[in-house]
């Protein structure tokens, strides 16, 4: 068998389904193999539109992206979606085309030093030099993608060994002598944290990504209801607590709610559950939660302790690690005056925003998509204030139904990775919020959508302005508008011109009509919601301050 | 504070690339490396020292070795009962008058003459840090033209 046929009988018995990418000279053999199997390739407009679809593929199904993309430039375009996988560990495996073995090094035509680009911004890389490790590799790099903390594997395959001969050997087990994620909690360290819960009066859990990627919400869920405490969400980890659920806190930090940031600041214990205290939730580290014990429950060692001084750590799969604990609490903590007291923060600072004038407030439509689809769409967001109103007004009650770039932040990512989300699970409604800006980053996409017949529906905060920049500039840069406002092109022509349907928005009573109207059409649809231009996201905790010091921006 | 670190890792292409690229990717400072196959031909053993601001910063770089896959293990010999060595070559111009003021110097650090010319003279020591470095100092008096170290090795007893 030929190195090229090996990666694809390699694929298939991974379970691939699905792979999106782009063709290019040193992945020839590879797109010969690709033409007789039963894998359904996806071809993009663009590599990084690849990266992303199999991205978003990946959150929403929580099986491995697969991508693939031909040497050079192919290669260094899916870098910033291979980058956006790493800092939000998704599991997904990138392949690409090298020049032959025995021009690696010369500067040949469409050369790029790959295993070197993506070091640091893959979970780990291969260059395959010899057809015989070929198979081998491929297992390992879908273990590695998928297990422990998942991330980012680049696999670099030079088009010889793509065309060599070898007998196909696939093997059954992997074992890597380095790579041995912990699973369980240590038991000690489990009694320990049982009984700091017992003896809590203000307890908290703080939850992100991680409790998604383990599958422990239902533990999450026990363990919240169990002892009665609050659950604040880090952006990733919306979803992994029902968002309706009255023990909800919504999100926390920079644009979270005032109480979620203050429950936490006055709680005397956080329970963190596979979230790992990014500044844009701490705000001002000493100031964080300053009375309070922490439990940290995380897979991956090195996110504890990087921040914040932890008190109980417990290395583990978050779903195992519940379930022990779950099983050692005999005593439960009296948390009554606590609830109250949220309960309180609760009426007292809801989220809100003012909708008095003519112009559509962003929130509203959100709201409206909220309402029109009942909460059980999967909302996946561009990046920017239309990323925060998202976290904010819609309410997400279960896990991986919302999908969004965090930990890099990517400007482009939602188009294409709602078009994954959308294939890999096409009977749930998929909706793209975006910004004007962040959607013309990737807007070549649209032909994709249109010609595969993914009926994703967009929707965009039009507000003519980069506006989280625009934003900043307002508050901290005396309004000096310096590079931020945008011009569009007619999205409805454009629409129009891709093969896709346009609709333009502009009055508050037409906002629900335009969403149900999209909701009937079985195509891709781009709604162009011309909102007030100078909306703010509020709260807002400015940089460097306590979490609990907001901007409610609102007189 | 100085820290050990002995990593063993895989003997694979890329490995070195792998562990300085992740000192430098996170700001951390290695004051020497050294590398080299073990008596296992898929293993090296690499030697780093480095200089942890404090304790947490210490514990974030071993357990950053260790999340990569390439590595085997890490372990900190600063507080095991180990040995370490270092070699040091250095050249030392000397006019042949003062030729036995630096021999006998060498054979106080138990140093080895390792090569003569007319004009200077290639000393080689073997010891611990402390040990090269004092013998450095005793060379002040006369002008080295040229010095390479090879960085810690060491290993648990
Ligand atoms: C690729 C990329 N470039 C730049 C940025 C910096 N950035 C963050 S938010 C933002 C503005 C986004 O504008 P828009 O998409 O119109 O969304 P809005 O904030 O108006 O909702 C920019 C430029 C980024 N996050 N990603």
């Amino acid at each position: 068998m030929i190195g090229a046929q090996i990666l694809i009988e390699c694929l298939e018995r991974e379970g691939v389904e699905i792979m999106f990418g782009y063709p290019g000279g040193q992945v020839l053999p590879i797109f010969d193999k690709l033409y007789d199997s039963k894998i359904r390739f996806i071809l993009t407009r663009h590599e990084q539109g690849a990266a992303h679809a199999a991205d978003g593929y990946a959150r929403a199904t929580g099986k491995v992206g697969v991508c693939l993309a031909t040497s050079g430039p192919g290669a260094t375009n899916l870098t910033t979606g291979i980058a956006n996988a790493y800092m939000d560990s998704v599991p997904m495996v990138a392949i690409t085309g090298q020049v032959k073995t025995f021009l690696i090094g010369n500067d040949a035509f469409q050369e790029a030093d790959v295993t070197g680009v993506t070091r640091s911004i893959s979970k780990h890389n291969f260059l395959v030099k010899d057809v015989n490790d070929l198979a081998r590799t491929i297992r390992e790099a879908f273990h590695i993608a998928s297990t422990g903390r998942p991330g980012p594997v680049v696999i670099d395959i030079p088009v010889d060994v793509q065309q060599a001969d070898c007998d196909f050997f696939w093997p059954q087990e992997v074992s890597i002598r380095g790579y041995k994620p912990t699973y369980f909690g240590h038991a000690g360290q489990i009694k320990k944290a049982a009984r700091l819960i017992a003896r809590s009066k203000r307890p908290v859990l703080y939850i992100g990504g991680g409790v998604i990627t383990s599958g422990a919400h239902q533990e999450v869920l026990r363990l919240a209801e169990g002892i009665k405490a609050p659950v604040a969400m880090t952006m990733m980890g919306l979803g992994a607590f029902p968002g309706t659920h009255q023990m909800s806190l919504g999100m926390l930090g920079m644009h979270g709610t005032a109480y979620a940031n203050h429950a936490v600041t006055e709680s005397d214990l956080i329970i963190a559950i596979g979230a790992r205290f990014d500044d844009r939730v701490t705000g001002r580290i000493d100031a964080f939660a300053p009375n309070a014990k922490v439990i940290h429950i995380d897979i991956d060692p090195t996110s504890i302790s990087k921040n914040i001084r932890v008190d109980i750590p417990i290395v583990g799969d978050a779903k195992n690690i519940l379930g022990q604990i779950l099983e050692e609490i005999k005593k439960k903590p009296d948390t009554e005056k606590w609830l109250n007291q949220i309960r309180e923060w609760k009426s007292r600072h809801p989220l809100r925003y003012i909708h008095d004038g003519e112009k559509i407030k962003p929130q509203f439509v959100i709201e409206q998509i909220y309402e029109a689809t009942k909460g059980k769409a999967i909302i996946v967001t561009e990046v920017g204030q239309n990323q925060m109103w998202s976290c904010q007004w819609y309410k997400y009650d279960e896990p991986r139904t919302f999908i969004s770039s965090g930990g890099l932040g990517t400007m482009g990512f939602g188009f294409p990775a709602a078009l994954g989300v959308k294939l890999g699970c096409p009977e749930k409604e998929v909706f793209d919020i975006a910004g004007d800006g962040s959607i013309q980053m990737n807007i070549q996409e649209l032909m994709t959508a249109v010609c595969n017949k993914i009926p994703v529906k967009v929707a965009i905060l039009n507000n003519g302005f980069l506006g989280m920049v625009r934003q900043w500039q307002e508050l901290f840069y005396k309004k000096r508008y310096s590079s931020v406002k945008i011009s569009s092109p007619d999205f409805v022509k454009l629409a129009e011109s891709f093969g896709a349907i346009g609709m333009q928005i502009t009055k508050k009573p037409d906002v629900r009509k335009a969403i149900e109207k999209a909701l009937r059409i079985d195509n891709t649809v781009l709604m162009d919601f011309i909102v007030e231009p100078e909306e703010n996201v509020y709260p807002m905790v400015p940089a460097g301050s306590a979490i609990n010091q907001m901007i409610s921006g609102l007189a | 504070m100085k820290h050990t670190i002995s990593v063993l890792v895989e003997n694979k292409f890329g490995v070195l690339a792998r562990i300085s690229g992740l000192f430098s990717a996170r700001g951390y400072n290695i004051n020497s490396l050294s590398v080299s196959e073990t008596h296992d031909p898929t293993m090296s053993c690499m030697t780093i020292v480095i200089d942890a601001a404090d304790e947490r910063i210490l514990e974030q770089i071993k357990k950053q070795l260790n999340r990569l896959i390439d590595v085997i293990t890490v372990s900190d010999l600063t507080k095991k009962e180990h040995v370490e060595r270092e070699l040091m070559l250095v050249k030392v111009a000397v006019k042949a008058k003062d030729k036995p003021k630096v021999k006998q110097l060498a054979r106080k650090f138990n140093a080895v003459i390792s090569g003569t010319k007319n004009d200077c003279i290639i000393l080689d020591i073997t010891a611990e840090q402390g040990r090269i470095d004092a013998f450095l100092n005793a060379l002040k008096g006369f002008k080295i033209s040229e010095l390479v170290r090879t960085g810690k090795i060491a290993m648990v007893k």
